[in-house]
């Protein structure tokens, strides 16, 4: 994903020592005969930031004992956090997120060139959609799905005809309820990304001669996907805790490991924990993979590619010997 | 021999603005056709109605023969279905004033789309072409560039040679320079002299008079919805007949 030509700016102070311009031909603008002096000025103090951070320091500290003092079981946080049920939820969890999203994602895609399309049926179609289920609690949609047998016992599609208790498991409830009501906001991401794009680049795609299914496609889609990237990171990492309501169908996932342990051994705040410190991992990573995602779309868009965190690290680590570069 | 474009009585308005009020007009193959005029006159607007990016409300447009965006059968017209359209308008190139070149493709990227996408062309095919037609354009050295990493006369070169992939008979040029500095309009108007010289028919929406007088075959003089005079560039810019068209150029020369 690195671009081997990207180089990190040399955090160095701009005004520089030059060459003095002796020998220069032509008209060059006069410079003066000495060479100019590097700036020394003492930095502005910020002493507002030394005591909001000590005030921080001291409110974690306090925390930390509170923590540590407080009736938890530390060492069972530590035995579960690799305990198989917990990992298999976590697995799950992971699962159920990357199909449900996968649905939301191509269904969302699909109503919202539905929804602007010049088919009145089809944009009608779309904006019912969309208003049934963005109107819906997820809990509500999930609970419905799962028990959909009650008023469906049997499923009949003419070629295939089933119980409809085999058919609708947790897994399948918690799949449809998740990624159908994701799919009607997806469509109203995807939608604001279309409409972003400017009407120019449709003109010249049908100028030389492209469908407008084709432009879509080739030309439209790839650049809206700058705008739809980072809200649907954002929808990623919600339907992360989301799926979590998924606990209530008795989807396996990671709420429904834990609290099953905990139900066993009765270390209700521990597991709870557990859960919670594998929600913030899962957070955390996809929230990394989300920045260089973003990163990868801006291309074309600047000039070049704004710098990774590793490299503003880098360069922040030699620009401390150096004096500040100006900016808060 | 059929006109490359022949216009007759082409009226368009959008709601209740009339902006195209009659326009009679033909374009023989091979010319370079020059349409000028004070903004609003309706010069672009008759400009996208050749390869139907604007639906016209009467009239009727014909180009190479063919009547655009509607097929006639006895006295009735049919309109074209989407694909016929698009079928049309391969033929007919256009550069636009804002380049519109498509931001998440390189230089040649943007040249081999249409070739590729359209005509079905193999990459490889497609992209040696295109490295030509860039070289043709005096960008050789920038095939891999995004178009933000281009001046504005290189892009609008690289729409200029984008358009030139499809081999069209026609090339449609809306103020291909307006959008420049002035230091890169040269380099634009170098390539499309280029281009005359080979024998394209061109109309060229235009305020460079400069260029009309030197490239031009005919130009045509619009106000407000209908085309005041006409002629050859030489003789209308220096002897204009009508009042509107000296008021224009006493402005503008």
């Amino acid at each position: 994903m690195s671009d081997p030509e990207e180089k990190v700016p040399a955090p160095t102070v701009s005004i520089t020592k030059d060459s003095g311009g002796a020998g220069g031909t032509g008209p060059v603008a006069k410079s003066s005969p000495v060479p100019p002096e590097a700036v020394k000025a003492i930095p502005v103090r910020h002493y507002g930031r030394w005591i909001s951070a000590v005030v921080v320091l001291v409110v974690l500290a306090m925390l930390v004992s509170a923590f540590a003092n407080a009736q938890i079981g530390w060492s069972t946080v530590g035995d579960y956090l690799d305990h198989e049920t917990i990992i298999a939820g976590a697995i799950n969890t992971l699962w159920i997120t990357l199909l449900a999203m996968l649905l939301g994602v191509v269904l969302g895609t699909i109503l919202a060139v539905m929804r602007l399309s010049k088919n009145p049926v089809m944009s009608s179609v779309a904006w019912g959609y969309i208003w049934v289920f963005r109107g819906t609690p997820v809990l509500v949609q999930l609970l419905l799905w799962y028990n959909l047998a009650l008023i469906f016992p049997v499923l009949d599609l003419g070629f295939y005809r089933d119980e409809m208790n085999d058919v609708m498991t947790p897994f399948l409830a918690a799949l449809l309820g998740l990624g159908l009501n994701e799919a009607a906001y997806m469509a109203e991401i995807s939608r604001a990304g279309i409409q972003s794009v400017d009407e120019g680049q449709t003109e010249a795609a049908h100028a030389l001669g492209m469908t407008r299914a084709r432009t879509m496609r080739r030309i439209v889609l790839p650049q809206a996907m700058r705008v739809i990237i980072p809200p649907t990171g954002n929808e990623f990492i919600n339907m992360l805790k989301t799926s979590s309501l998924a606990y209530a169908i008795q989807y396996g996932e990671l709420l429904l490991s834990a609290t099953k342990i905990s139900s066993r051994n009765l270390a209700v705040m521990e597991l709870l924990l557990v859960a919670t410190i594998w929600y913030l991992l899962l957070t955390s990573v996809f929230s990394v993979g989300q920045y260089y995602l973003e990163r990868h779309f801006q291309r074309g868009s600047t000039r070049s590619l704004p710098s990774t965190p590793w490299q503003k690290v880098k360069a922040n680590l030699f620009s401390l010997r150096s004096p500040s570069q100006g900016g808060v | 021999m059929t006109p490359m474009v022949k216009a007759e009585g082409v009226h368009k308005s959008f709601g209740h603005a009339h902006i195209l009020k009659g326009i009679d007009l033909e374009v023989a193959q091979g010319e370079v056709f020059c349409l000028v005029g004070p903004s609003g006159s309706g010069k672009s607007t008759f400009l996208r109605c050749i390869n139907h990016l604007e639906k016209i409300s009467a009239g009727r447009l014909w180009v190479d023969g063919d009547l655009v965006g509607y097929r006639q059968k006895g006295d009735k017209l049919y309109e074209l279905k989407e694909r016929e359209v698009a079928a049309q308008r391969r033929d007919i190139g256009m550069v636009f004033q804002r380049f519109n070149l498509f931001p998440h493709m390189t230089a040649v990227e943007n040249v081999m789309e249409a070739p590729v996408q359209v005509k079905g062309e193999t990459r490889a095919v497609a992209r040696e072409r295109a490295l030509k037609l860039l070289d043709r354009v005096g960008l050789g050295e920038r095939t891999d560039h995004y178009p933000s990493q281009l001046s504005g006369g290189q892009q609008q070169r690289v729409a200029i040679a984008r358009a030139l992939a499809m081999e069209p008979k026609l090339m449609l040029f809306d103020e291909p320079t307006s959008a420049l500095d002035p230091e890169l309009v040269g380099e634009v108007l170098d390539v499309m002299r280029d281009l005359a010289e080979d024998g394209m028919t061109m109309i060229v929406v235009t305020h460079e008079m400069g260029f009309a007088r030197e490239v031009g075959d005919s130009l045509v003089f619009m106000d407000d919805g209908v085309v005041v005079e006409s002629g050859h560039p030489r003789e209308v810019l220096t002897n204009p007949r009508h009042e509107r068209t000296k008021a224009f150029l006493s402005k503008v020369l």
